[in-house]
């Protein structure tokens, strides 16, 4: 049987929606084992064995987080030997696809990004060109790498946990060698809000929200939802840039999005338009965004989400 | 160190997204004919100039060499950077290249690179974070793996002292200053600063400008080296989705708010 690798990077304490999907699909695929990166904490452990991971290949140096990308990539090189890996699974985030990038060039192996869906044969399933097609492809090397995005399947523990067995990697010894150095950090304050990239429900803002999100605020609480926002929203300040949607930005495919005072431009449209449903207000109603809305009201902002807000709050009860 | 700079960026010539864009052909690859220089490449162009603007320019013998991979037509992202400002073009083409993935992507060029700097290595390659066809953001880091370089990627900020690199990266959970000294291979976002237009002295000064044509000979590449027959991963099938369509579309009489709740309410999303 396969052997799937899948790769957890400091993770922190509990494992990502996102990387549970990975282990979901890993045992779709063959055996699950895991490339961890970063301090191991008890509820990952505990994760890790419900997820049915056979190994944990754990890298012998503790300071690949001091640098970007290049170690993390020869480590999961290495462990891709010393395991004998054929499918290796990465986060489809910028350095989870970057760290899929530089591995494949070290392995000769093929790689694909932004997969949303796996067959047990190895063919994944994409969509390309801001959503217009869906495609299949394949790797045609003995090993093949695949980022997967986030909400592609609904995690499930196997029906047998596992004991995973620790397993120590050696890295190269010039694998730091040349890379770049990260020399500060800052760690951005968790919102509280689901994460933006697996939210169910998306309410993103724009220019037309002139410095307030407060109402796509409470209107998001009311949801359980995650705040997004466009360019010219996250370039005006009033909300930081992780929260932008679109080509340059986040691409996210929610059951719900709710765009409010954005005009629609093909870079936002980029982020979304495989949205399941989407939902828009905005005062103009020549603006694009009507184009592809699901549901839209012309209107303001100011006066339609806080009576939404209202209506859900009451429902609720 | 760097008492002038040498500068490679990297341009593609994709398909103007204003436009529908199809893949096209029996192979799956992207129909190219409505194509222009990928707009976030130039970010990285601009990011170049400025650099080489702050010791001199060209009179200080400090360039900036565009290089794009493509068929024909790519030659006019060539051109429109040498418009913008670059120093001299080289458009690497060749009817093997055809239908190339990231990794025959990358391997061609590198082996151009490594051929432009055969007699003096360049101290940067400049990229842009994404180009807006491909949109995987793979090339830069392959590169960087394959010319044994620092990846300095979506930099949002770039200062150069000597021969140190600092930049800004952003991330989702933490944002990171990254160092790393020269060469260095460098993507950057289009956080970092505001491309300028070609202006009508640009556009007649790049008339004069030189644009090398390199094919794979040139570079010591075999054709079954890239294409399809080079690539390690391979598109098998492509199917249109239906364009999402308007749907129902309403004008606020003072109830939008409850009505867009029985919306959501119908749909079973609340
Ligand atoms: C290289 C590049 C990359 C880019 N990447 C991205 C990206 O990743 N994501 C992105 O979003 N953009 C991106 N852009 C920018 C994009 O082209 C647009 O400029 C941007 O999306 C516009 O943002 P907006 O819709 O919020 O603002 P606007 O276009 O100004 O629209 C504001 C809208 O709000 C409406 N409005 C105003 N007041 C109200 C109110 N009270 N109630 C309801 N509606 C109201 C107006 O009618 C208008 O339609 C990129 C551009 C470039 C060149
Ligand atoms: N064919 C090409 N010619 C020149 N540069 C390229 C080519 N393909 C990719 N690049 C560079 O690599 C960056 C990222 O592209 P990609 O990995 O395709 O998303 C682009 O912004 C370009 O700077």
């Amino acid at each position: 049987m396969a052997k799937v690798l899948v790769f957890i990077d400091t993770p922190g304490p509990a494992l990502k929606k996102s990387s549970l999907e990975l282990l979901t699909i890993a045992r779709s695929l063959g055996e699950a084992a895991v490339a961890f990166n970063g301090e191991l904490h008890d509820d990952v452990a505990a994760e890790l064995a419900a997820y049915g991971a056979g190994e944990l290949y754990i890298p012998a140096a503790a300071d690949l987080n001091d640098y970007l990308v290049g170690p993390k990539a020869a480590f999961l090189a290495a462990a891709v030997g010393t395991s004998g890996a054929t499918v290796v699974l990465a986060e489809n985030s910028a350095e989870g696809k970057e760290v899929a990038a530089r591995l494949g060039i070290k392995l000769g192996a093929g790689v694909i990004t932004d997969v949303v869906a796996v067959d047990p044969d190895g063919t994944a399933h994409k969509s390309v060109l801001a959503g217009s097609y869906t495609t299949t492809a394949r790797a045609t090397t003995p090993v093949a790498v695949l980022s997967v995005k986030a909400n592609s399947v609904a995690p499930e523990p196997a029906a047998t946990a596992t004991a995973p067995r620790p397993v120590t990697v050696e890295l190269p010894a010039d694998a730091t060698a040349g890379a770049a150095r990260v020399t500060a950090r800052t760690e951005k304050a968790a919102s509280g809000r689901p994460d933006l990239s697996e939210a169910r429900i998306v309410v993103a803002g724009g220019r037309g929200v002139d410095g307030n999100f407060g109402p796509l605020e409470d209107l998001a609480d009311a949801l359980g939802a995650a705040i997004g926002a466009s360019r010219a929203a996250t370039d005006a300040g009033w909300i930081g840039h992780d929260a932008q949607i679109g080509q340059t930005g986040k691409t996210v495919s929610p059951q719900l999005y709710i765009s409010a005072g954005i005009s629609g431009a093909i870079q936002q449209k980029a982020g979304m338009q495989t949205a399941k449903v989407i939902v828009a207000v905005n005062k103009d109603a020549e603006s694009p965004v009507f184009e592809i809305a699901d549901f839209g009201i012309v209107g303001d902002l100011f006066q339609v989400l806080p009576q939404a807000t209202e209506e859900i709050k009451k429902r609720k009860g | 160190m760097e008492e002038t700079l040498k500068i490679i960026v990297l341009v593609k010539h994709v398909p103007d997204a204003q436009f529908d864009r199809h893949l096209g052909g029996g192979d799956n690859t992207t129909d190219r004919s409505e194509s222009i220089l990928s707009e976030l490449d130039e970010y990285a162009l601009e990011a170049a100039l400025q650099l080489i603007e702050a010791r001199g320019g060209e009179a200080a013998g400090n360039k900036v060499i565009a290089l794009s991979m493509g068929p024909a037509g790519a030659v006019n992202a060539v051109k429109k950077s040498l418009q913008i400002g670059a120093t001299e073009g080289v458009h690497l083409s060749d009817d093997a290249l055809a239908g190339s993935d990231a990794a025959a992507t990358s391997l061609a060029l590198a082996a151009a690179i490594r051929h432009l700097g055969a007699d003096a290595p360049a101290d940067l390659i400049l990229t842009g974070m994404a180009s807006t066809d491909g949109e995987t953001s793979l090339v830069p880091a392959q590169l960087a793996e394959r010319l044994g370089l620092p990846q300095v990627t979506f930099a949002a900020s770039l200062e150069l002292d000597g021969g140190k690199l600092t930049a800004r990266r952003d991330g989702d959970s933490h944002a990171d200053t990254v160092e790393a000294t020269l060469p260095a291979l460098v993507s950057v976002t289009d956080q970092i600063n505001d491309p300028r237009y070609p202006n009508f002295k640009g556009i007649m000064a790049a008339k004069k400008k030189t644009i090398t044509a390199l094919t794979l000979p040139d570079i010591g590449v075999e054709p079954g080296q890239v294409g399809h027959a080079g690539s390690w991963t391979a598109v098998e099938t492509a199917e249109a989705r239906p364009p999402r369509t308007a749907g129902t579309i309403i004008t606020d009489e003072g109830d939008a708010g409850l009505r867009l709740v029985e919306f959501l309410a119908a749909q079973k999303l609340l």
